[in-house]
């Protein structure tokens, strides 16, 4: 899977769980300081990536994860 | 320093009638009824398979992505919460959030959130569990959403006294004005529990009507024929304002919240008191604390909920308290029986008797109980003048909570 497929199975599982436009996703962007992502939502962002892209991603890795690059670098590496 | 009046300058409502409060009572008003069949899959194991479900869903006024977080119970209640905060003209000039108070209650609460997530455990295992489930299934969390939502930081209250919440929230906002802890209280009660497990549990105990195949004329206050409540959702809310504080905003008045008093049967878990003890000593204690005279309570919002034995003895304590000159009615014939909410919605209602100087009916009486010895206004409203009326609220557990309502 690309960096691109990545994001953009990212993308859907952002809008679905937080609202947030596709439009708006990008390697760069913070999961909370522009994407307005709580904690609690964060939460739900990580269990439905886990199952979309078959990965484990245990809660003390889950705080490193602060943009949507760290994300995609991080279910890269495992995929 | 004397004790201020309290007056209420907004409402709100979503309810199986309507999605407002505007088009409930037009409905109520008509003699429409809420009940309708549930067509639900789960619904055809079970001895009763009618509700009165809300006639607009909360996706038509909220957005997907926040409900996902919210207990259908926590969105009905902003919804009405928000409708009456606007209704009072407060929407666009909030008062001091110091002063701000909330008073939201459910009897139930998020249970629809704790038996799906439990669905989801059993399922597919802890992981996959909301991380959102703990604040969707508390029992303050309508409560806690509306004042988050207003901003509210005098206190956030959430009452639970089963069918008598919301009567009993509307009561503790007028406490919390009087003792001067708060201006104004965003008052009222909800409940979203049309599901297969209270559904059978009120079934179980005998409570509700099972004349599945005439759901419109199955909730039937005081008639002969009646045998059981029908089960409502939905919620309802009143913003109470200390009168000096509306009038110096030059808010509009819907009417006065004169008293209310709260007592306890300290009799049966579920049954009501034979003789109504409690009720009696409620309603006078309300209108000993409305400062008015029993004669001028001309009208009442009864909690008769369509149970063989709890509309008898509330018309024997009324008659005892009251004599036999108030105008009753019981809108749940039209709405079910919304329980937390159900004082809430009642209470707008009554004040909106005061204001239009007409009483909504109760239909579905055809044949009355012969014990029913009081003017009821059935089938078709009626027109008269209406100084003075109570609500009345009593919950499994013997709660009972009585509201006077006057008008200005």
């Amino acid at each position: 899977m690309t960096r691109d497929e990545i994001t953009a199975g990212l993308a859907e599982i952002l809008e679905e769980v937080a609202g947030v436009s596709p439009d708006d996703v990008a390697e760069e962007k913070s999961f909370t300081d522009d994407l307005d992502v709580d904690s609690l939502s964060m939460v739900e962002v990580v269990v439905a990536a886990e199952e979309k892209f078959g990965v484990k991603i245990p809660d003390n890795d889950v705080q490193n994860l602060k943009t949507v690059g760290d994300a995609v670098a991080y279910i890269e590496a495992q995929s | 320093m004397s004790r201020p009046d309290v007056v209420v300058t907004g409402l709100g409502a979503t309810t199986p009638l309507g999605g407002d409060v505007a088009s409930t009572w037009e409905a109520m008003l008509a003699g429409r009824s809420g009940v309708g069949p549930l067509t639900q899959e789960w619904a055809g194991q079970l001895p009763v398979r009618i509700a009165a479900q809300l006639a607009v869903e909360p996706t038509e006024k909220l957005d997907r992505v926040k409900l996902r977080r919210l207990d259908r119970s926590e969105a009905i209640a902003l919804i009405a919460a928000h409708e009456a905060w606007a209704d009072a003209g407060l929407a666009d000039s909030p008062p001091d959030p110091e002063r701000l108070a909330v008073s939201v209650g459910s009897g139930i609460g998020g249970a629809q959130t704790l038996l799906a997530q439990d669905d989801i455990l059993e399922a597919s295992g802890p992981r996959r569990v909301s991380p959102h489930t703990v604040p969707m299934l508390m029992p303050n969390g309508p409560a806690a959403w509306v004042g988050l939502e207003l901003g509210a930081q005098a206190g956030v209250h959430s009452v639970a006294s089963a069918c008598a919440t919301g009567a009993e929230a509307i009561a503790l906002g007028l406490d919390m004005i009087r003792s001067g802890r708060a201006d104004v209280v965003l008052a009222g009660g909800t409940e979203a529990v049309v599901h297969p497990l209270p559904i059978a549990g009120f079934a179980s105990m005998r409570a509700m009507s099972t004349r599945n195949d005439d759901p419109e004329r199955a909730s039937r206050p005081w008639d002969k024929g009646r045998d059981g409540f029908v089960l409502g959702e939905g919620s309802g809310a009143v913003v109470l304002e200390r009168a000096d504080h509306a009038a110096a905003r030059g808010a509009r008045v819907y009417a006065r919240l004169a008293g209310a008093a709260l007592t306890s049967d300290g009799y049966d878990i579920v049954q009501p008191h034979p003789e109504g003890r409690g009720v009696i000593r409620a309603i006078n204690m309300a209108i000993a604390d409305a400062g008015i005279d029993r004669s001028d309570i001309v009208h009442v919002n009864a909690h008769a909920t369509s149970t063989p034995v709890g509309d008898i003895a509330e018309i024997v304590a009324l008659r005892s308290a009251l004599g036999t000159h108030p105008v009753l009615t019981a809108t749940k014939s039209m709405t079910g029986h919304l329980l937390g909410a159900a004082g809430a919605l009642e209470s707008i209602a009554t004040i909106l008797a005061i204001r239009d100087g007409v009483i909504p009916p109760t239909i579905n009486l055809d044949d009355p109980d012969d014990a029913l010895d009081l003017d009821v206004v059935a089938h078709k409203a009626r027109h008269m003048d209406v100084p003075a009326a109570l609500n009345n609220g009593f919950g499994f557990g013997g709660h009972n909570a009585v509201l006077v309502f006057a008008r200005v």
